[in-house]
């Protein structure tokens, strides 16, 4: 291109640079917040009040299936194109700050009179601090318990269900033997990691050690655990299958099948609705035993978070403490059944009037954070596959506990470099 | 200009698409399988590392590696077969003197390909699935007891390769077709004329006639069956127990689910090597064939 053609469009270019600035300019309070699944159909009806209280704001909620959104959340990362606000499955957040992409969100939370940290579960909190930073703000919360036929467990001669392992063990070994060929006294899904998770939680090891640098699997808490587990394998009181081969354990635990089934809060709506009216009140919630009395469960759930390239994080910021509202999260939990992560919200009358919910709140001040790596996913992935194998008597505990910890440590080498580097670096 | 520069000018265009959107990503793809392309080094370059040749060795270690090609294999040795045989089979029948209709019947047999695959798996999903599908509908009629199609690790590769086949016989179809309709009809009055059967016809006049045809869609239709991915990713996920893990699809997790390019890189460039040795095999055996 000649000189001269250059400098006649050099002024055509800076006026479509200005157009183009201009156009930012004219949406600059419209906040893009990614949500995913059945949350993203929920919060948009919550908008509208938001918007009315900020007219200078709009939020435009982009609506992400699970499945692709991790995916997408990456690509996103990598080439620049993060939305202001999203929701973040909380076990992601390490992920998301290993690169980098999310606000620390410690300054705004010191100066909201909304978001208040003593409020919240202080396990669910703590998902949210990586390596001491806060970046994210809990939205829902979620956790494994178990859900009980109260009547056979009374016709097998225990008026409660179990506080500990001990009277746990005893009781789903008298709910096997007076069972039908065919029906167990608990489904533990041998591809779900959740189960095993919790009881792993219980203990007092941590699961990864030297700052998530190895895997802690054969540390005597993990194995009693896993032992406590397999063992359920063992006398036949789980069957070995995975949760493809169970369309619909609800009605299985209407007939009886399973006596004990150890699943998250989505099952309450499942169970009101696929179980008839007069068996509604055969079924109940308890939270987990532990090895000695009431027992941790896992964490999980999602949480808010602000991305570091947002232009917009004062309003994002708004819009974060507007789902953090009490009586906003009342009102989600309404239209979803998403619990609640604060204390007060739970004061609510439909939280507080429901029996099946309560065994959730109580298993909520008790809950516990995984290890907060980003490779804790593929970790427990991992773990779960080695685990069912020794479920199906392939491996002894002692094996499967290596064999785990040999998969973590190959799965950490990269973070054990990269920590080392920094610390010589320093 | 010389003739030369003319037809390098004439094809730069071409080359110069075909360089950014081939050969560089092809390349930079070589480049990224010799390191260690992760998470960490996607947050910060400095946490790159050159592993050389350390992702091909820690891929042969791999049992889900094995498994993904060994699931691949059974993918690609029954599933091309079944393939071109159910091509030639309509090729047959609508190259007949006897067929009416050739064209509406082309059209049909030849719609499965022009469907999008996802919207067309998931149908397959729901007429395969065990307990609403009319698939085992027509079981029950039968007096036979339902199958678990997808769910059952023994029969859902064999529900995949049948799907697979549904979708692509017709365009090997249309290929073998115009190769019948190339065959001089000379040879088939002297045959016939020679008091040849049908069978006889059909086994020295029409496959050797087709030889090349065959060639081509074997290698084409065996370089595509290796790359399955799409089928299981709608339909079964991989799943159950991994038994319909394709090698692609390990792949697609290693770089997307877990974002470890260097070692999805690797994945994909051994799925080359792999392919190129069969393509390779195949052709020399079709031209040892072709001498003898």
């Amino acid at each position: 291109m000649s000189r001269r053609r250059w400098r006649l469009l050099a002024p055509a270019l800076l006026l479509v640079g200005i157009a183009a600035c201009r156009g930012d300019h004219d949406d600059r309070h419209t906040l893009t917040f990614w949500a995913m699944g059945r949350e993203s159909e929920a919060v948009a009806q919550l908008m509208p009040a938001f918007e009315r209280e900020h007219p200078d704001i709009r939020v435009d909620v982009q609506q992400l299936p699970w499945k692709a959104a991790h995916q997408k959340l990456l690509t996103a990362i990598a080439g620049d194109t993060t939305p202001d606000v999203a929701q973040l499955g909380n076990t992601w957040l390490a992920e998301m700050c290993a690169l980098d992409a999310l606000e620390p969100l410690q300054p705004y939370v010191e100066r909201s009179r909304v978001v208040q940290p003593a409020d919240y579960f202080p396990g669910i909190w703590a998902t949210n601090r990586i390596d001491g930073t806060l970046v994210g703000i809990p939205w829902y919360v979620d956790t494994r318990l178990l859900f009980y036929r109260k009547d056979l467990l009374a016709a097998a001669g225990f008026d409660a269900p179990p506080r500990d392992w001990a009277a746990w063990s005893r009781q789903l070994a008298a709910l096997q033997a007076q069972a039908a060929p065919d029906h167990y006294a608990i489904l533990l899904p041998t591809n779900e990691f959740e189960q095993l998770l919790s009881l792993a939680l219980q203990q007092d090891e941590p699961l990864l050690r030297d700052g998530g640098r190895y895997g802690n699997f054969e540390s005597a808490g993990f194995k009693r655990a896993l032992a406590f587990y397999v063992e359920r394998f063992k006398r036949h009181e789980a069957p070995l299958l995975a949760n493809t081969e169970v369309p619909n354990p609800w009605a299985e635990v209407g007939r009886g099948v399973y006596a004990f089934y150890f699943s998250g809060p989505w099952n309450i709506g499942e169970f009101r609705q696929r179980l008839p009216a007069s068996r509604q009140d055969e079924w109940a919630t308890a939270p987990l035993p532990g090895p000695h009395g009431p027992g941790a469960g896992i964490a999980s759930g999602s949480s808010l978070v602000i991305f570091r390239h947002s232009p917009r994080k004062a309003q994002a910021w708004l819009l974060i403490e507007y789902l953090s509202r009490p009586e906003v999260q009342q009102q989600f939990y309404a239209l979803l059944g998403d619990m609640p992560p604060r204390r007060s919200a739970w004061r609510g009358d439909a939280l507080r009037g429901d029996p099946a919910v309560q065994a959730f709140h109580e298993q909520l001040e008790r809950v516990k954070p995984t290890p907060p790596v980003p490779e804790w996913e593929r970790i427990v992935t991992e773990m779960q596959l080695v685990a069912a194998r020794a479920a199906h008597g392939e491996l002894t505990v002692d094996q499967a506990a290596a064999e785990i910890d040999r998969r973590t440590d190959a799965i950490l080498a990269k973070r054990r470099w990269m920590l080392d580097r920094a610390g010589r670096a320093r | 200009m010389s003739r030369g520069r003319t037809a390098w000018l004439f094809l730069t265009p071409a080359l110069l698409v075909l360089g950014v959107f081939f050969f560089v990503p092809v390349l930079g793809a070589l480049g990224l399988s010799l390191t260690d392309y992760d998470l960490y080094a996607l947050a910060d370059i400095r946490n790159l590392r050159f592993v050389g040749l350390h992702n091909y060795g820690e891929l042969l270690q791999r049992p889900l590696f094995w498994t993904a090609l060994g699931n691949t294999f059974y993918f690609v040795v029954v599933g091309v077969p079944l393939s071109i045989g159910a091509s030639l089979g309509t090729a047959l029948l609508l190259n007949s003197p006897l067929a009416r209709m050739k064209a509406f019947h082309r059209t049909v047999l030849f719609a499965p390909v022009v469907t999008t695959v996802v919207a067309v798996a998931v149908i397959w999903r729901y007429l395969f699935n065990t307990r609403y599908g009319l698939v085992n509908h027509a079981l029950a009629v039968l007096g036979l007891n339902p199958v678990d199609w997808l769910g059952d690790p023994h029969w859902a590769m064999p529900t995949i390769i049948a799907f697979a086949v549904w979708k692509n016989f017709g365009y090997n179809m249309i290929i073998l077709l115009a190769g019948l309709q190339a065959v001089p009809p000379e040879l088939y009055e002297a045959a016939r004329i020679d008091g040849a059967s049908r069978w006889r016809q059909f086994r020295h006049i029409t496959l050797p006639m087709l030889r090349p045809t065959m060639v081509l869609v074997m290698v084409l239709t065996v370089a595509g069956y290796f790359q399955l991915f799409a089928e299981p990713y709608v339909m079964t996920e991989g799943g159950p127990l991994q038994s319909t893990t394709s090698v692609l699809y390990l792949m697609y997790d290693d770089g997307f689910k877990w974002w470890n390019f260097g070692v999805a890189s690797a994945v994909a460039f051994a799925l080359f090597g792999i392919i190129l040795a069969v393509t390779m095999l195949l052709l020399r055996l079709a031209r040892r064939g072709a001498a003898a």
